[in-house]
C-alpha cells in the first residue's frame, strides 16, 4: 500500500524521536494478558534508553519485569491508576526514587487533555489495525472490545505507535483509534494472551456472603429514591456487585422500570439487561468480558467512550455527571466515609483507583459494598491507610453487619429505615470489627514517599510511604 | 512431649505444630503479621501457659484466624502432644 | 436451623449474619474421627467468644455410647450452649441418660437447668417411640427428623416427593404437639434445586412443622418466604387478636370478628401467625401488641 506506516518496532521508536527523560504511555485493555508493555520496554532498554517516564492507564501482575528496568535506570518514573503483584510489592518497599503518581481514570483523562500529563510517545496495542493505523479492539487473535482508556493517548500524545498482531486490509472501520492520530504501525507476533484479555462471562458468585451483600445493596438501590424509570447505573465486577445486578433486574421487571444507560466497565450481565430492553444504552469505556467485547462491535446502542468522555471531572459533558447510582467496592472505609481501594492493610499497594473517585464524586448516589471483615482484616476502620475517595462523595456503606449512611444524606437514611433495612452508625460497624478481631498494631511505614495519590482536580490527596 | 499438629490451612484457620523445646518459642507466618503478629503470639503463649506448658516449640501458619480459633487449635495440638486431655474421661 | 460443620472456623465465625433462627454446630457426621477432639475445642471456644446475637445456638454431639459423647457434653455445657442436639435417639432412656450427663456438668459449673435438649429421630424404633422421647425430660425443647439414616433404616431411598417420610413426619409433628414442644424437619441437600426444596418446605409447613433444617445460607430465604405469613393473613390475625382484647376489656367470653363468633382454634392460629410475622421481621414486636 502507498503511504503504509508499517515498520519494525525499533524503526518506529527511532522515527518517534524519543529522547531520554521523555514520557511513554500504554493502556491496560489487555488486562492480565498484556504483552505490549514488557515488549516495548525491553526493546527500549536494548536500544539504550534511560530515565523514561512510564504513563500507563493501569499496571498489573504481568508487569513484574518492569522491576528490572527500574533497577537498571531505564524507567525512572511511573504514573498509573493501579499496581499489583511483584512490581507493586517492590515499589511499596521503596524501589523507586521518584514516587509513583496515581490518578483515577477520569483524572488521567483530564491530565492528558489539559497538558498536565504530557505524553511524548504512546505505544498502543490493538487487536487489529490497517497499514495506516485505523485500529480496533477486535481481531483474529484476540478481542478486548472498547479501547476507551487508549483514546486520550491517541488524541493528545505527540507521537502514536500502534502495535497489532492482526494487520488487516484498509479500511479497518469503524475504528476506535483513527489513522489520523497514528504515526507508525508495528506488526508483532502477539499483543497478548487472548484467554486473559477477554475471559468468558464471570460466573455468578455462590459465595453466601457475596449474595447477602448483593441483596442488601439491591435493597438499598430499590429504596433509595433513585430507582425510577429512566435511572442510570454503574457497577463493578466484584461478586457482590454482579449479583446485585440480578436482584435489581428482577425488581425492574416487577415494577416495569427501565434504565436509560449503564456506564463504565461493561459486563455480560449488563449486556443481558440491555438485550432484554431493560437498559437503553451501554456506555463502555472498558469491555470486561468476551460477551461485552462482542456486543460493542455489533450493537449500535452499545457505545465506546474515551476516559475523558467517561469520567473527567474537568469536562462537564463526561458521562459520570449524568450518572444516578454507582456500586463500588473498597479495601477500607473509615468512620468519616473515606475510602481506600489502593493500599492493603499490610501497607502494600494492591489495587487501582479506577473510576472510584470519579463516579463517587459525580453520581447522585454512591454505594460502597464491602464485607466488614476479610479473614482478620477489617474493612471498616477508624482511619483509612490511604485516602483515595474522600468521604463527602460516599453516601452509603453496605456490610453484612449493617448499612451505614453518610450523615450528610439524612433523607436516604430515612428512606432505608422506612424500608426496614438495618441502618447503623458507621462507628458501630468499626466498633463491631474491632470487637471481633482486636486492635491492630500500626503499620511499620518508613519516611520515603513511594506514591502520590492525585485528586481529580490535579491536587495531591494523599502520600503513600514505604513499608519496612 | 512429642510432635503434634492441629488446624488447617483454610481461610479463617491456623495450623499449629508443637514439639519439645526450651522455654516457649513461637514462629509465626501470617499475612496479617504486621498488624496482629504480636496479638497472635500472645494468644498462643497465654494458651500454653494456661495448660501448664512452659517448654515448647511452636510453628504457626495463620490464615486469618480469630483469637478463639487460635486458642482452640493450640489447645488441640498441646493435648495431642502431651496426651493429657482438658476434658474428663 | 442452619447446620455448620464443627471443624470449620471460617464458617463458624459469621454463620449468624445470614439470619437463621438457630445455628447447629456439628460435632457428629461432618467431623472425622481423627478431628473429633479439635472440633470439640473449636466449638467450645467459638461458643464462649463469638457474639451470635439473638441466634439460638445448638450443638449436635456424638452419641453417648461413643468415646466422644460425654466429652462433647462437658465442652458445650461449659461454654453455655442453649440446646444440645442428641443424634440417633431411639428411646426415652437415652434422653434421660443425656439429661444426667448435662446435670453433672451444670452442677459442677453452677448453671443448673439452663441447657435444653433436642432429640433427632433417625430410625424406625425412634419414630415408634416419638412421644415417649418427646416427653422424656422437662429439658426437651423439640424433636427433629433425620431422614438419611431413617430412610436407610426403612430399607428405602429418599425421593423428591418424600413419600417414604410421610409417616415419620406426621408422627413427629403429632408427638411434638402432644408433648407441647417444637418439631423440625430434616435437611435437603441439593443446593442447586431450589424448586424441589421450596416444595418440600411448603409440604412440611402444611404438615405442621415449626421449622426446617438447612445446610447453606442460600436456603434461608426460601424457608422464610414460605413460613412468613402474607399481608392478608397478618391483617386477618390482627383483627382476631384485636377482638380478643376487646372481649377481654368488656369481660365477655364471646369473641366476634365482623359479627361472626370466633372459636378458640382460630384465636390460637391468629396468635401463631402474629408470632411468625414478628419472627420473620415483617412486623415489629410493638406492632404485634
Amino acid at each position: 500500500m502507498r503511504n503504509s506506516k508499517v515498520v519494525s518496532l525499533e524503526e518506529a521508536i527511532r522515527r518517534s524521536g524519543l529522547q531520554n527523560g521523555q514520557t511513554i504511555s500504554f493502556h491496560h485493555h489487555f488486562r492480565g494478558g498484556d504483552k505490549v508493555v514488557n515488549m516495548v520496554v525491553d526493546k527500549l532498554a536494548q536500544m539504550g534508553f534511560k530515565d523514561l517516564k512510564l504513563a500507563a492507564s493501569s499496571l498489573s501482575d504481568v508487569h513484574a519485569p518492569l522491576v528490572e528496568h527500574i533497577k537498571n535506570g531505564v524507567i525512572t518514573g511511573i504514573s498509573t491508576s493501579g499496581l499489583r503483584g511483584a512490581l507493586a510489592d517492590a515499589i511499596s518497599h521503596g524501589l523507586m526514587e521518584e514516587p509513583v503518581v496515581f490518578r483515577s481514570h477520569g483524572g488521567r483523562g483530564s491530565a492528558i487533555a489539559n497538558g498536565e500529563l504530557k505524553i511524548d510517545v504512546a505505544f498502543l496495542g490493538a487487536c487489529s489495525s490497517d497499514e495506516l493505523g485505523n485500529a480496533t479492539g477486535h481481531g483474529a487473535n484476540s478481542i478486548c472490545g472498547s479501547l476507551g482508556y487508549a483514546l486520550p493517548d491517541a488524541r493528545y500524545a505527540s507521537h502514536v505507535v500502534v502495535l497489532t498482531d492482526d494487520l488487516v486490509a484498509y479500511p479497518n472501520m469503524p475504528q476506535s483509534i483513527s489513522a489520523a492520530d497514528v504515526e507508525s504501525v508495528v506488526v508483532v507476533d502477539s499483543v497478548g494472551d487472548s484467554t486473559k484479555i477477554a475471559a468468558g462471562a464471570i460466573r455468578d458468585s455462590k459465595n453466601p456472603r457475596d449474595i447477602l451483600l448483593a441483596k442488601q445493596a439491591a435493597k438499598v438501590i430499590i429504596n433509595s429514591g433513585y430507582f425510577q424509570d429512566g435511572f442510570s447505573i454503574q457497577t463493578g465486577t466484584g461478586g457482590a456487585s454482579l449479583a446485585a445486578v440480578k436482584y435489581i433486574r428482577e425488581e425492574m421487571i416487577n415494577r416495569g422500570i427501565k434504565a436509560s444507560f449503564a456506564l463504565g466497565g461493561i459486563t455480560a450481565h449488563m449486556v443481558k439487561l440491555h438485550q432484554e430492553g431493560l437498559i437503553g444504552t451501554l456506555i463502555d469505556v472498558q469491555s470486561f468480558d468476551k460477551v461485552a467485547a462482542e456486543s460493542i462491535a455489533v450493537d449500535p446502542a452499545h457505545r465506546e467512550v474515551s476516559a475523558v468522555e467517561y469520567a473527567s471531572g474537568q469536562h462537564l459533558g463526561s458521562a459520570t455527571h449524568a450518572l444516578d447510582i454507582v456500586i463500588l467496592s473498597a479495601l477500607e472505609v473509615d468512620t468519616d466515609f473515606n475510602v481506600n481501594v489502593l493500599v492493603g492493610s499490610d501497607g502494600i499497594i494492591r489495587g487501582a483507583i479506577g473510576g472510584h473517585q470519579d463516579t463517587a464524586a459525580d453520581s447522585a448516589l454512591s454505594i460502597i459494598v464491602c464485607p466488614l471483615l476479610r479473614g482478620r482484616i477489617p474493612c471498616v476502620v477508624p482511619h483509612v491507610t490511604t485516602l483515595i475517595t474522600p468521604g463527602p462523595s460516599v453516601d452509603v456503606v453496605v456490610t453484612e453487619y449493617g448499612i451505614a449512611v453518610n450523615p450528610g444524606r439524612p433523607e436516604i437514611a430515612q428512606r432505608l429505615k422506612e424500608a426496614g433495612l438495618k441502618v447503623v452508625p458507621i462507628t458501630e460497624l468499626a466498633a463491631k470489627a474491632s470487637s471481633i478481631i482486636g486492635k491492630p498494631d500500626p503499620l511499620p511505614f518508613g519516611d520515603k514517599v513511594v506514591g502520590v495519590v492525585m485528586n481529580r482536580d490535579g491536587s495531591v490527596l494523599d502520600k503513600i510511604y514505604n513499608i519496612q | 512431649m512429642k510432635n503434634a499438629t492441629a488446624g488447617t490451612l483454610e481461610s479463617g484457620d491456623i495450623l499449629i505444630n508443637i514439639g519439645p523445646g526450651e522455654g516457649l518459642q513461637v514462629n509465626l507466618q501470617s499475612s496479617v503479621a504486621a498488624q496482629f503478629g504480636r496479638q497472635i503470639k500472645a494468644v498462643i503463649t497465654d494458651t500454653l501457659e494456661g495448660l501448664g506448658i512452659k517448654d515448647a516449640c511452636v510453628e504457626a501458619i495463620d490464615k486469618g484466624a480469630l483469637d478463639c480459633t487460635i486458642r482452640a487449635r493450640v489447645t488441640a495440638a498441646a493435648v495431642r502432644a502431651t496426651g493429657k486431655d482438658v476434658w474428663k474421661d | 436451623m442452619m447446620f455448620v460443620p464443627g471443624n470449620n472456623p471460617g464458617m463458624m465465625a459469621d454463620a449468624h449474619i445470614y439470619g437463621p433462627d438457630s445455628i447447629m454446630l456439628d460435632l457428629e457426621d461432618s467431623v472425622t474421627m481423627a478431628e473429633k477432639d479439635a472440633a470439640r475445642l473449636l466449638v467450645h471456644n467459638a461458643l464462649k467468644t463469638i457474639d451470635y446475637g439473638k441466634t439460638e445456638m445448638v450443638v449436635r454431639i456424638n452419641p453417648l455410647n461413643t468415646p466422644y459423647g460425654k466429652k462433647d457434653v462437658e465442652a458445650v455445657v461449659k461454654a453455655g450452649v442453649d440446646v444440645i442436639r442428641m443424634p440417633k435417639t431411639e428411646t426415652a432412656d437415652e434422653v434421660r441418660e443425656l439429661e444426667a450427663e448435662i446435670l453433672k456438668v451444670e452442677t459442677e459449673i453452677g448453671r443448673v437447668g439452663e441447657t435444653r435438649i433436642m432429640a433427632a429421630i433417625e430410625s424406625a424404633l425412634g419414630i415408634v417411640n416419638a412421644y415417649a422421647i418427646a416427653t422424656a425430660s422437662p429439658r426437651m425443647m423439640g424433636i427433629a427428623l433425620g431422614a438419611e439414616d431413617y430412610s436407610a433404616n426403612l430399607k428405602t431411598n429418599r425421593t423428591p416427593g418424600g413419600a417414604e417420610l410421610l409417616l415419620a413426619r406426621e408422627q413427629i409433628v403429632v408427638a411434638a404437639r402432644a408433648a407441647g414442644i417444637c418439631c423440625f424437619d430434616t435437611v435437603y441437600s441439593n443446593l442447586d434445586d431450589m424448586e424441589t426444596f421450596r416444595k418440600e418446605v411448603e409440604l412440611i409447613k402444611t404438615l405442621g412443622f415449626d421449622g426446617k433444617s438447612i445446610i447453606n445460607p442460600r436456603q434461608i430465604e426460601v424457608v422464610n418466604e414460605v413460613f412468613t405469613p402474607t399481608e392478608k393473613e397478618i391483617n386477618k390475625a390482627r383483627a382476631v387478636v384485636a377482638a380478643i382484647k376487646e372481649a377481654q376489656a368488656k369481660g365477655s367470653g364471646v369473641i366476634a370478628v365482623n359479627g361472626k363468633m370466633v372459636d378458640r382454634p382460630v384465636v390460637l392460629r391468629a396468635e401463631r401467625t402474629i408470632a411468625l410475622a414478628v419472627a420473620a421481621g415483617v412486623i415489629s414486636e410493638e406492632e404485634a401488641l
